[in-house]
This record gives structure tokens, sequence and C-alpha cells, in this order.
């Protein structure tokens, strides 16, 4: 597949032919895993009374730093590469593959470590890598096991929510040549042993970042397990590859974002181990490849540049009840859930990905525990305005047909009344008919029609309505003539 | 989005007894559910509220508006500013179409005096509560009784504590509260026919749920959602015998009056 056309599965959700629809170990346990992650971060937020204030303030400082990339992301470089390290810009994942790939003809590379990192698997880097006959080993145990099981992750933070404990026992057994168990702590310790040696072998080991903060010229990347630690330690090459919106101004707003990613991710107060890489270590390369992969183009549409404020804690995917129900492949590509339905639009293109918005009910359940505040629920509508009205898989003259001949009948009461009768006719015809087609179809197939009543309010206000208008009032108001 | 509890802000200023009130009876109410629109009128008479029915009044173009398309949905709105311009006082007893009023007109359209039209308009308790700070509607409904919060509601206005403190009030009324009340029921609008098959899906938890709680009766503020969560609980036996219920039905009941959920169609 070439790679400026991202494989998104054919359009995703797109008529609820939903790909990935509840994945292997079934959908309660990943909706069980979310839901009891969501009450979690529900307690947590409830146990701080400045909650509020603190996303306000994580909002604001990000509002300020997306609106100044251009400045941030120049004194980042500067100050870095004081430190020691190597910048690298690249526009799209063609070029970002093609510094990775340079770096480690370079310096020999032949086998590399990962910690985990999603802007990587925009890139599809680890095939890229292996294409070039680079060992590529994911050292975070949920991407190792997805990677193991030549899966997609299902979740930005937790890769393999969708394989339980038998899963994870079997794919050892069969990938690894372990002896089956389901244990938890034995699971752990298998993988542990294998991912050592790679660790001691690896020439160069690839992270991404969190929080890249300009003044001090930092990158700072949190994780649970250590891996990221050894990652970026033991081998003699470190790369780091960032999007662009992870510059942040100053040191000083770090523990901001700090306090909010862990407790809204994983519900801790704060990860096990957070890194702080002031330039390069001495002995070792530092290479800091920075990727726009589209993102200037939500940068560019001004009601869509809250959805570069993400931190990619995954609590709008763990509150989200359609995620819940699909899982991540649903949406296609790297980011699912609400965010990922906000942002895919805009790296990949609305005639890749313009069904995603449309995958929500507009619950907000989303935009309610964003920890950097974004407006979810108003960046899928204004998604959804661009998605119909640019070339997509949902701009439909038909539908536009539809909604014309709605706003012509909305805009008088006559029209209104005409409309509606002839509704409520076809819904009384329907009742009778033991198939029914299109939209209705939809509704029926899953649910019984409403009752259809004769009459209207308005019909009960004409005869009625006398009774409790204001005197003299209703006379007034009783033109039922069309708008001129 | 930010802080839910500050979006709900006072939009309107303390209302005045006798001041009429423009009522905006949304269309799926009006054509479907006039027995709501009914038991809106009654409860603001009993009031006191002398209520106005702005006869050109059509939608909220929220259909429109949230399918992306925008243009159709703001003819739709103009004709709404239009038809409530000279209101003070706008009370619909729908939270989804007075989030659509108050939070998304200024989404979807930039003329200003739009915007100031929408925010003008009170879900119906919200109305109750805050702009007239009735706490008692001196109602009676002898059954056990649960409730739906719409997400537009809550989120968009945080409507739920006026209906709940409403309910509590009413006499005879055994309220239970419905588990996962803050989870979304799947409507969402068009999101029921393009999406049908998750949209049953999570419209099966809520029946589920609500079946759980043993009530008679399921009230909301929005019917819209109670529409498709009655269709899918009438075709489950075990749940045929609740009722789905507007509050406004509920408040409307009176010990001695008309018990509008046997004298009217039920909604379902």
């Amino acid at each position: 597949m070439p790679d400026d056309t991202p494989d998104l599965h054919g359009a995703p959700f797109l008529g609820d032919q939903i790909r990935g629809l509840y994945e292997p170990s079934g959908p309660r346990a990943l909706a069980e895993s979310a839901e009891r992650s969501t009450r979690h971060n529900q307690q947590i937020a409830a146990s701080i009374p400045s909650w509020q204030e603190w996303r306000e303030a994580a909002n604001q400082i990000k509002h300020y730093a997306v609106a100044n990339l251009d400045k941030l992301l120049i004194e980042f470089e500067r100050s870095i590469t004081a430190r020691g390290a190597t910048v690298l810009w690249a526009e799209d994942a063609e070029q970002a593959n093609r510094h990775v790939l340079e770096i480690a003809r370079q310096h020999g590379v032949k086998t590399v470590v990962k910690s985990k990192s999603m802007v990587t698997e925009e890139l599809e880097l680890n095939a890229k890598l292996e294409a070039a006959g680079i060992r590529t080993v994911e050292t975070d145990l949920g991407e190792y096991l997805v990677q193991l099981a030549g899966q997609r992750p299902t979740h930005i933070v937790t890769p393999a929510l969708h394989l339980s404990a038998e899963d994870v026992g079997r794919l050892f057994a069969e990938k690894l040549g372990e002896p089956f168990t389901a244990e938890h702590a034995a699971l752990t310790a298998t993988a542990r042993k294998h991912l050592r040696q790679e660790f001691i072998r690896a020439e160069m080991g690839i992270s991404g970042v969190n929080f890249a903060i300009a003044d001090t010229g930092t990158l700072c990347v949190v994780e649970n397990e250590g891996n990221a630690g050894l990652a970026t330690s033991a081998p003699p090459v470190h790369v780091a590859l960032m999007g662009i919106e992870k510059v942040i101004p100053s040191i000083e707003y770090l523990p901001q974002f700090l306090n909010l990613l862990a407790r809204s991710g994983t519900g801790q107060k704060l990860t096990t181990y957070t890194h702080l890489f002031h330039g390069a270590t001495p002995g070792q390369e530092l290479y800091v490849i920075i990727l726009d992969n589209g993102r200037t183009r939500a940068l560019a549409d001004a009601a869509a540049r809250m959805s570069l404020f993400c931190i990619r804690c995954g609590a709008c995917l763990n509150a989200c009840p359609v995620y819940r129900r699909t899982g991540g492949w649903a949406y296609g590509w790297v980011y699912p859930g609400p965010i990922g339905a906000a942002l895919t639009p805009h790296l990949v293109g609305l005639r890749q990905a313009g069904t995603l918005p449309f995958a929500s009910s507009l619950c907000g359940a989303c935009g309610e525990v964003c920890p950097v505040g974004i407006d979810l629920p108003h960046q899928l509508v204004h998604l959804r305005h661009r998605a119909v009205s640019e070339p997509s898989p949902m701009r439909s003259w038909r539908e536009r047909l539809t909604w014309r001949l709605w706003a012509w009948a909305m805009r008088g009461p006559l029209r209104y009344a005409l409309a509606m009768g002839l509704i409520k006719t076809a819904l009384r015809a329907a009742r009778w008919l033991p198939w029914h087609p299109g939209k209705l179809g939809a509704w029926t197939r899953g649910r019984g029609l409403p009752h259809v009543p004769p009459g209207s309010f308005r019909r009960w206000w004409r005869r009625h309505g006398e009774q409790f208008a204001p005197a003299g009032v209703l006379k007034g108001e009783d033109h039922n003539d069309e708008q001129p | 989005m930010i802080s839910p509890d500050d979006s709900q802000g006072p939009v309107c200023p303390r209302y005045e007894p006798g001041e009429p009130v423009a009522l905006f009876v949304p269309c799926y109410i009006d054509q479907f559910y006039p027995q709501v629109g009914e038991a809106t009128v009654r409860l603001l008479a009993r009031l006191g509220v002398p209520v106005v029915f702005p006869r050109r009044q059509t939608c909220c173009g929220q259909p429109a508006f949230n399918s992306g398309y925008w243009h159709e949905a703001r003819q739709v709105i103009r004709q709404f500013s239009r038809t409530f311009a000279e209101y003070r006082y706008i009370v619909c007893p729908s939270a989804s179409c007075a989030a659509m009023c108050r939070v998304f007109f200024a989404q979807a359209d930039p003329d200003a005096e739009v915007r100031r039209i929408g925010a003008r308009v009170m879900e119906l308790t919200e109305f109750l509560v805050d702009a007239m700070g009735v706490t008692d509607t001196g109602s009676w409904f002898p059954h056990k009784v649960t409730f739906h919060s719409g997400c537009h509601g809550r989120r968009e206005l945080g409507i739920l504590r006026q209906p709940l403190r409403l309910l509590d009030s009413v006499g005879g009324l055994q309220y239970v509260e419905l588990p996962d009340m803050d989870e979304c029921c799947g409507f969402g609008g068009t999101f029921s026919v393009k999406m049908p098959g998750l949209s049953v899906a999570m419209g099966q938890t809520k029946a589920e749920n609500i079946l759980k709680t043993g009530a008679e009766v399921v009230c909301s503020v929005d019917i819209s959602c109670l529409m498709h969560i009655a269709g899918i609980m009438r075709r489950q036996p075990a749940m045929r015998r609740i009722r789905a219920m507007h509050i406004a039905e509920v408040l409307a009941s009176e010990k001695n009056g008309a018990k509008p959920g046997e004298s009217a169609p039920t909604p379902c």
C-alpha cells in the first residue's frame, strides 16, 4: 500500500457495516474495562476540588501553544539542538520513515526496540523497518502482544484491551513456544524474559514524546513498565518521534499536564516513570523527528483547532458508548473513539474518514471527561458539516435534496402542516407493511414505531388555547398565514 | 464544555408573575406527542403562567444541523428567530431542542440576533425551578417512577437537579434512580437511523437498566429519547408494562384531576 493512502479498511462505520465490531474476546470485556476506567476517573476527578480549574488551565496553555506553534517549535528545535540532539522535520509519513531508515543505515542498525508510540502507528513504521531488514520489537507489553498477534492496537493507552489472559497465554504458546498459562504474573515474566534479550541486542531505540518543552529543550515521556526507560537508554541511538502539537511553551507548565494525563488515562496520580530527556545523554545519539502528517490541516481549520490539544490519555474512548461497543478497529485507523473521529478526518482527509464524525450519538460523554477540555461533540458536528459539504463518502445529493425539502417545509406553518400530514399518513400505512425501506426500516428493525395520534398540539391549541392565553393575545397570534 | 456547570448560567432574568411565556412545542411533540404539549400548558396555567403559542413556529433546525446540513438548518433557525423574536421567555418541553437553541444556534448561525433569541429558550423544568423558583408543583402521581436524563440537556445545559427536584415534590411518587443514569440511550436523532445497530444496542442497555429499577413509569425531559427507548421496550414482553412519559405529564397530574397517562394515549 503506498505511503500516502492510509488503509482505512474501506469507509469505517458507513451504513452500520462496522468492521471489527466486537473484537475477539467479546464486547463485554472491552466495555467493562472501559466502564471501569471511566468510573475510576470520575472518582478521581471528584476527589480533586479544583479539577475543573486544572482542565481550564490546561486548555488555555494548549490554546496558546497551538496558536504559537510556529514560534514554539523553532524555539524547541534551537534549545534541544543546543543540548546535542539532532532535529529532523517531516511533512508526511513517507518523509518521517525515510529519516528513520536513514538514521538506522548510518548507525548500522539491525534491531530496533520501540516504546509505545501512536505516531509511529500513523507511519506504519514497523512494517517499513521490517521491509528494510531491520528487526523491530515493541516493548510496551500491550503493544508487544498486539505485534505478536499481528493485529493493530484497539486503544491508544491500553492497546491489547481486547485480549484476555487466556488469549495471551495461547499467543505466547504459539509464537514463543512457551507452555500455556493464563496466570498474570507468569505471563508478565515470560514477556520480561523475551524482551530483556531485545533490549540488550538493539542498536536503536524508538520512542514517542508526550511533551516537547520549548524553553528548556526537554522531551518528556511517561510510562508504567520501565520499557521506555530501557528502550531510550540501553541502545546507543535514541530516535524520538513527535507530532507538531506536542510542544508546550515552558517546563513550568509540565506538572499541569502530568497531573491530568495519568489521572485521566489510567487513573493513577502519576505514571510509574516520568522521563525527562534534557538533550542527548553523553555517549548516545538523540534524534528528534517532528512530524506534520496532516496536523496543519486541523490547524488551518479554525473551528477544528482544538482537536490538536489532545494529550492522548484515552479518557474519551473509555467514556464513549459507541467505542465501548465497537472497540478500536471499527474506526479504521490509528486513533479510535471520539478523538479519532475528530482527528482522523484532518490527518487522512474526509474522503477516507468522512464517516467517522457520524459514529456518535453526540451524547457528549467524551467532552465531559476530556482533561484538556476539547469540545469533542462540537468538533464532531463541525466535521459532519464539512463531510456533507466536501468530497467524502457522506456527501450525497439525495440527502441534500431531502434536507432542502425539509427546510422548505419548515419555513411556514401551512407547509409544515402539509408535510407532517404526509409523514403521519405514511407512518400509519407503514404499520400494515411487513417490511420497511430505507431509514424507516432502519428504525423498525430494532424498534417499534411510535403511536401516530390523529391530531396535533396546535389543533388542540386552536380549540382550547384561549383559556390559557393572556387576554387578547391569542387573537393577535392567530395568523396562520405563510411567511412572505 | 470545560465546566458543564458554568454553561447552564441564568439565561433569563427572574420571571415576573403574570408575564406571558411563549411556548415552543418541538415538531415531533406537536405531531406525535400532543399530550406533552397539553400537559405543559396545563402545568404552566396551574402555576399562574399565561401562555402564548406563536403559530408560525415549526422546528429548531436540530435534525439538519446535527446531520451537517447547516445551510438548510440556518433557514429553519431564522424562521424560529423571526417567530420568537418578540418574546422574553421561550419555554420548551424538550431539553435537546432547548440546547439546540441556546448552544448550537451560535455554531450554526453567525447572526448575533439569532444567538440572542436562542439564548432565551429554557427547558420547562429549568424555567420552573430557575426562573420561577418553583419547588413544588402540587402534583399527585402515585407511581414508582425512574428518570432518564437526556444527554443534550444534562451536558450542554446542566439540566438534572431541576427535574429531580420537581419529581421529589410530587405527591405519592416513589422515585427510583436509574443505574448508569448518565449513559446515552443511543437515540441521537439521525444517529438512530444512520447507525441503527449501535443505536439499538445502546437503547437495549438503557431499557434493561430501566427494567432493573422495577419502575412502572420512566420519565424524561426529552420524549425523543423515550420514543426510542419505548420502541425497544415494546418489543420485549417483560418491558411492555413500563410506561414512558414526559415529565410534564407527570407534573401535570393532580390528585383529583385527569391523569394524563390514563386519559391520553401512552406515548409508546
